[in-house]
């Protein structure tokens, strides 16, 4: 069986998965949703056979799993999101449309040879550094719960961050390719460029007031740095700079302050003065936690097997929502309450199994530049999952970064099927040379 | 470079991996912990979708049921309570906005079905799984209806509190509590609960329970506990000799009777017998055996019958005070006892004694039931919803005094109601033992009534423990009659057949 014929087999499985999915839902909220939601599962299976089939052109000898197990996190998110709230699930599957577009155009645009993307690499350096500083510009950009990740025109509101991610993965991977010898001497003027990035993390971190999309970068950057020169010692001086830029933002910024507060010690028994709140006196988490400590309670109500897809308790009898951010940053807990820890795991070994096949293609394609793209973006997307996840789990301070494939939101999605396209390409060569 | 992507590999499968164990912490390790939090609304909310079990009187009366609700695609069970506030006390109050008290909190565990055996958790987890309701567990309480309106009809406009108990099981005949609330107002009209104001008790709420939470002086009802302690511990019998001049000396001062308005006869009675000194209720003896005792063995017969402990009832330990020393609102520890306590006073119930009617219809129902301590509670069955029934078997909590010491005290209690202080509590063809309690709060303030008592002698069906506040009469005179009334209920309903 070659590989696309693997892919679509597979891809079948994922639609059957999506439509018992939403026949769940469906059964489970019948009174107030039409059968017409199973014709989601239907449009759904369409579009990525359309993937596919571009797939077969372009990359016909690419890793057949990534593409199936992507559609099953967009498909899992959906359906979530469709739970949660029919209208969103519209205008998301609208977003895995221009995705799949963005995922085809990426194709066929770099089907002959994407390396030659390295010699544009202080564009792609510029672009990065464009599209990360976007959002503190005055008028356009736009907080939410205090990170200032957002860029509004009109009735259209992204991230712009997400495909400057993929950008700065683009540009890091050719520089640190070409200056790779050098850098590996460990010379104290080759310190430069490194001190100029962790600075511009530390103006990412100033600038967006979001702790997430600094570590996020950051982590990137040390990954490929390291990934490029073998020395953990970059790692260890790059590690040791964050923290002490990140103790510096934690004693000037209030907002970066309360969520590590709120990380350490999200209950209070006393009543405290609440900032939001003009100072009036109430436990923390009745104020500054409340989000992460009932997101805790939704997970926790899951238990080992969950309430089952649309029966999770998300508002109260009379409509009202329990958790904010429920479909963008807390995907994840409201999964949890459905799917319950046996939903979760699984859901998690999707995404570890898609970093393994991601990395897997890092070490069979044979020149260093793909080598560092395709690790580089890997690395990204797993750090990315784990500080989300990590911080609604309470093992990291919590920040507002998306859930790739699963959240709500189009930047987000976008950017992960350019990723994915990315990783189909060196894959492609790194199979085809075999 | 493979070698190094292979770390890279290895350090992102282990963050995936750690958000896995942690996602094992929370939904399962810490999952019960969280759901027990008070501000966890979505287990809240998620309990009204179970089939909450009702509660029943010991008659079959219901005293909770449910109300259904579809709302969004889902069915929610609201609770009403058919008899409004006539068991409020006891069975409380399950609500969205403002949580669960009284035996809607502490059975929780049986109403919403989480009490289950392994086999009924199993079959909860398949009816989660298949989206059944699942249906709570039935609670049948040892609630007498008769009794429990007699109490709250003798208690009228009051400001006290009555509970009755069967001595040989511990079950809970009658828990009364004025002011009281309708738990139907709880979730829309809470503000009516808060306008509660009874007038012979300002500024006090309608939702504290005062037989269990209210603590007050004892006054001569903890003479009981006194006689107790002189007679089990072989230092007195009931015919040791008291001189009485009218008074105590304590620490150089006259300790007076006539302070004591539960005193019945003559100021000073010369030369008495401790069962007559009981009889009368004459300060002056007591205090004389408090100087002999001590506060050690004073109190530690207290604690034998459950002072400065948490009351073991199966109520929500929110709702239940502990009876003991008080400085202010603290409870002495027993090394501060000999610091503060005061050996004379508080051998009569007064200085820095604090009790609930709990407590006190504990000590009488133990002196009732040979000196063998049941424990009080309030559930006598659970019927799930597989129809299986779980008794709750009667626990004995110890053996605070001598079969002997609870023979001789009971004489002396019978004497009260007989030809004591506490003569309207007799009833006629049956034997009532009792104490009268009076207990001043300051001169010239209201008086904290009581009456403790239980009948009949020969072979106790009820002991009963009665409390008022603001009164200006006597125990013997107010609290006595309620307590009779209470007992008369109890003694003309057939006896429970499954105790």
């Amino acid at each position: 069986m070659s590989a696309r014929t693997r892919e679509l087999a597979i891809l079948i499985l994922v639609g059957l998965i999506t439509v018992t999915g939403f026949a769940s839902v469906y059964i489970a909220r019948q009174n107030e949703i039409s059968a017409g939601s199973l014709s989601y599962a239907g449009f759904f299976f369409a579009l990525y056979l359309i993937a596919h089939l571009v797939g077969r052109l372009t990359v016909p000898d690419a890793d057949p799993y990534l593409l199936p197990m992507a559609a099953l996190l967009t498909g899992v998110g959906l359906t979530e999101i469709y739970r949660l709230n029919p209208t969103d699930a519209l205008r998301q599957g609208l977003w895995v449309v221009i995705g799949v577009a963005g995922f085809a155009v990426t194709l066929i645009a770099l089907r002959h040879d994407f390396r030659r993307l390295e010699s544009y690499k202080y564009l792609f350096g510029l672009s990065a550094l464009a599209l990360l500083f976007l959002p503190a510009l005055p008028k356009i950009g736009h907080s939410i719960n205090g990170a200032r990740l957002w860029v509004r025109v009109g009735p259209l509101q992204f991230q712009p961050g997400e495909l400057g991610k993929i950008a700065m993965i683009v540009f890091l991977a050719a520089y640190l390719h070409s200056k790779q010898e050098v850098l590996a001497l460990g010379r104290l003027k080759d310190f430069g460029p490194l001190l100029a990035i962790w600075g511009c993390a530390m103006l990412v971190l100033v600038a967006t007031h979001d702790l997430g999309s600094a570590l996020l970068f950051f982590g990137i950057f040390l990954a490929i740095l390291y990934l490029a020169t073998s020395r953990l010692l970059y790692v260890g001086v790059g590690t040791a700079l964050f923290l002490v830029g990140s103790a510096g933002v934690y004693e000037t910024t209030a907002h970066v302050r309360s969520r590590v507060i709120i990380w350490l010690h999200p209950w209070t028994t006393q009543a405290i003065p609440c900032p939001t709140r003009g100072g009036q006196l109430m436990q923390r988490q009745e104020c500054e936690s409340f989000q992460l400590v009932k997101s805790l309670y939704s997970i926790a109500q899951g238990g080992f097997t969950g309430t089952g897809l649309g029966k999770g308790t998300f508002s109260v009898p009379n409509g009202n929502t329990l958790i904010p951010d429920l479909k963008t940053d807390f995907i994840f807990s409201a999964l949890a309450q459905e799917l319950g820890l046996v939903g979760i795991a699984a859901l998690l070994l999707v995404l570890m199994l898609f970093v393994v096949r991601g990395f897997r293609i890092a070490l069979l394609v044979d020149d260093g530049f793909s080598k560092l793209v395709c690790a580089g973006l890997t690395f990204g997307f797993a750090l990315q999952t784990f500080i989300i996840i990590g911080g609604i789990l309470r093992l990291i301070p919590l920040t507002g970064i998306t859930l790739p494939f699963i959240s709500y939101g189009g930047s987000s999605v976008v950017a992960n099927f350019i990723l994915l396209a990315g990783l189909l390409l060196v894959s492609q060569r790194a199979n085809e040379a075999r | 470079m493979n070698a190094r992507i292979r770390l890279a590999a290895l350090a992102s499968l282990t963050m995936l991996v750690a958000l896995i164990v942690a996602s094992t912490y929370w939904q399962a390790w810490a999952a019960p912990d969280l759901a027990n939090k008070s501000d966890n609304s979505i287990q809240q909310i998620s309990e009204f979708t179970i089939d909450r079990g009702r509660i029943f009187a010991a008659d079959g009366t219901t005293l909770a049921k449910n109300r259904i609700v579809h709302n969004s695609g889902r069915t929610y069970y609201f609770r009403r309570y058919p008899l409004g506030s006539l068991t409020a006390a006891a069975v409380g109050y399950a609500t969205q906005t403002r949580s669960r008290a009284g035996l809607e909190l502490s059975a929780n565990d049986y109403l919403t079905g989480a009490d289950q055996t392994l086999a009924g958790a199993i079959k909860q987890i398949g009816d989660r799984l298949l989206g059944t309701t699942i249906r709570g567990s039935d609670v049948y309480t040892s609630l007498n209806l008769e009794a429990q309106r007699i109490a709250t009809q003798a208690l009228g406009s009051n400001c006290g509190a009555a509970i009755a108990i069967e001595p040989s099981t511990g079950r809970v005949l009658a828990l009364v509590t004025k002011p009281t609330y309708n738990p139907n107002d709880v979730e829309g009209h809470y503000d009516r609960i808060l306008r509660i104001n009874s007038p012979s008790c300002k500024g006090s709420s309608a939702l504290l329970d005062r037989a269990t939470q209210g603590l007050y002086p004892p006054g001569s009802a903890f003479k009981v506990v006194t006689a107790a302690a002189a007679l089990d511990s072989g230092r007195f019998t009931p015919s040791s000799i008291f001189h009485d001049p009218g008074y105590c000396i304590e620490y150089g001062q006259k300790v007076n009777n006539y302070t004591n308005p539960d005193q019945l006869g003559p100021e000073a009675f010369g030369t008495l017998s401790l069962a007559t000194g009981f009889q009368n209720s004459v300060n002056s003896v007591f205090c004389n055996i408090g100087k002999a005792l001590l506060m050690p063995t004073l109190m530690n017969y207290a604690r034998r019958f459950g002072f400065d402990q948490t009351p073991s009832i199966d109520l929500p330990s929110n709702a239940l005070a502990i009876s003991g020393l008080y400085k202010g609102t603290r409870l002495l520890s027993p090394r501060e006892e000999n610091q503060y306590g005061d050996p004379g006073r508080t051998a009569f119930g007064q200085s820095l004694l604090l009790v609930t009617p709990l407590q006190m219809a504990m000590v009488a129902a133990t002196v009732a039931n040979n000196g063998k301590e049941m424990q009080p509670h309030l559930v006598d069955r659970v019927r799930r919803s597989n129809g299986d029934i779980v008794r709750i078997k009667p626990q004995m909590l110890g053996q605070p005094i001598k079969p002997e010491t609870a023979i001789e005290l009971t004489q002396m209690m019978e004497s009260v109601v007989s030809g004591g202080t506490g003569t309207a509590a007799a009833i006629p063809g049956v034997r009532v033992a009792g104490k009268t309690g009076t207990a001043e709060n300051g001169i010239g303030q209201p008086n904290t009534t009581w009456f403790i008592s239980f009948a009949p002698a020969d072979a106790p069906r009820v002991a009963v423990a009665v409390v008022l506040q603001n009164q200006t009469g006597t125990g013997g005179t107010t609290a006595a009659p309620i307590a009779r009334e209470i007992m008369q209920a109890i003694l003309s309903s057939a006896p429970n057949s499954n105790s």
